[in-house]
């Protein structure tokens, strides 16, 4: 059954299995043991998005290259459709965060969250941390030598 | 005259099959996997994945494995996949305000707001062979702090609050993109920014040093470098909002350079800018001297006649692929054109021993 969901929330969720390691994915998702069945609206596919930067960071915006991206859509039994945008050409990873997708419409939701996109949450987050703490302890602290008698 | 030559087939297949084995090189040593290409040659990855305009770091090892190290093979090898590649769309710019930093320095300003973070950089190094590496041997855990998990503001943002920097306008023109559209000069400079971007390290790096000693000298600083991961952000059609997408590492430099003003405008610092993909310290801050050199015109200075003001020199000449293609096919077969030029040079030569020998028989008679 499906249940209201937020633009935000999907985002949130979208955003972090489009990011997310394969190998870390495809365990919590195994885990998970709900493979449910599925009719593709796309089966997956990769492409190139070009990224965009802006000139001084701040302006006007250019296109500085292209990244990899698979991307896919399905629908569940009940009529509910997943879709993917994820990193890369992997499309085992964009099928399993299309199921995550779609299910996290449902009444799995609750379970889904506890079982695979908490515990990726907690791994790219401890990531993140281990990388600003070791950029934090290569922070220079300056100190001045005071010279003379005054 | 048009003549086909056949017989090369067998030859070029025997010759690619040694390439192979070469590749491979002595069988009693490990073969390179392409996670260790990946983790262990993150710069060359880096470089490839620049040059080539497309980030995906696995992509970029498997060129590097196929091309024996050979980075302009590598790139030429990544630039003809993304061809194939069906374009989804076009991202949103990204935000380097709100990059988690591993190295973010200054050279302008000591106490910036963030510090001064040195990263794992070859700086302070004594650029000494260290034959540690060449034994096997286990690397320590770098040391930890604090983290400072707040985004890091840019400086220059310190300096726009007294206006005593110019202004990036801002705007959401759609910029030009050289891959869908060839290139026209006047090229305006989001596509200049994208041309230098995929330019190539050594000739980019050739014309910011020629600024730098004089060749249109627009005393840069390192207002800021910074390096570190930024998500990327599309709009999905089918869903109406935008999500991220994946992220990138990036390296970015905006220098701040010699001051202008008019009659109606104070004197400004003025800027240039790098950005590029993957950990490209050296070719950010050589892209961000060339921008500003490439902006002369709209800041009002004098053409100078140096190559790095000239656009149209620059970026035509950027590009390692089209200039390996170019130079590089002069190797392949060219027998019927020579063979004309041969002809011609004889006849020129025949033509003139005729003369000669004409001169030399009237000298002789009279």
């Amino acid at each position: 059954m499906k249940t209201e969901i937020s633009a935000p929330a999907r985002k949130a969720w979208m955003s972090l299995l489009a990011q997310a390691d394969e190998a870390d994915l495809s365990r919590l998702w195994q885990a998970f043991d709900h493979n449910p069945d599925f009719n593709w609206l796309r089966p997956p596919e990769a492409g190139g998005v070009m990224v965009r930067g802006r000139m001084g960071g701040s302006g006007a915006p250019f296109n500085l290259g292209e990244m990899t991206v698979t991307r896919c859509a399905l629908t569940l039994t009940d009529g509910t459709v997943g879709h993917a945008y994820v990193q890369g050409r992997s499309k085992p990873k964009a099928e399993i965060a299309a199921k995550v997708d779609a299910l996290m419409q449902t009444e799995a939701a609750q379970d889904l969250r506890q079982a695979v996109l908490d515990p990726l949450q907690q791994v790219q987050q401890a990531q993140k941390k281990a990388r600003a703490a070791k950029a934090a302890a290569t922070k220079v602290e300056f100190f001045t030598m005071v010279r003379g008698e005054d | 005259m048009y003549v086909a030559v056949k017989g090369g087939e067998r030859a070029i297949d025997n010759a690619h099959a040694w390439l192979a084995e070469e590749r491979r090189g002595d069988t009693g040593v490990a073969e390179l996997s392409l996670a260790q290409i990946r983790e262990q040659m993150s710069l060359a990855v880096n470089r490839v994945m620049a040059e080539g305009s497309l980030y995906d770091p696995d992509l970029a090892a498997l060129a590097i494995k196929q091309s024996r190290g050979d980075l302009i093979e590598a790139i030429f090898l990544i630039r003809a996949y993304r061809t194939t590649l069906p374009r989804f769309g076009y991202s949103e710019a990204v935000d380097t305000g709100v990059m988690a930093c591993d190295r973010r320095i200054s050279a302008t300003f000591k106490d910036a707001p963030g510090g001064q973070v040195l990263g794992p950089t070859f700086d302070y190094t004594h650029r000494l062979l260290d034959f540690k590496l060449a034994a096997d041997g286990e690397t320590p855990e770098a040391p930890a702090a604090e983290p400072r998990m707040e985004v890091t503001p840019h400086i220059t943002e310190f300096l726009q609050g007294e206006d005593i920097i110019e202004r990036e306008p801002s705007s959401e023109a759609v910029p030009g993109d050289l891959t869908r559209e060839p290139m026209s000069c006047p090229a305006g400079r989001a596509v200049r920014l994208q041309s230098l971007s995929r330019g190539d390290e050594g000739f980019i790096l050739g014309m910011a040093y020629s600024t730098q000693r004089g060749y249109a000298r627009n005393h840069a600083f390192v207002g800021e470098l910074r390096i570190g991961k930024v998500p990327v952000e599309m709009e999905i059609p089918e869903l109406g909002f935008a999500i991220e997408i994946g992220e990138v590492e990036l390296t970015e430099c905006e220098t701040v350079n010699q001051f202008k003003g008019s009659k109606t405008v104070p004197p400004q610092f003025t800027r240039g800018y790098g950005l590029v993909f993957g950990q490209s310290e050296r070719k950010s801050i050589a892209m961000a001297l060339v921008d500003r050199a490439l902006r002369w015109e709209e800041l009002g200075e004098d053409n100078l006649g140096a190559a790095a003001q000239d656009e149209e020199f620059v970026l035509s000449h950027s590009d390692n692929i089209q200039a390996t293609g170019f130079l590089e096919h002069i190797k392949l077969p060219h027998y019927v054109d020579f063979q004309s030029e041969l002809e011609l040079v004889r006849k020129l030569r025949r033509e003139a021993q005729e003369l000669a020998e004409e001169m030399a028989a009237r000298e002789a008679a009279e």
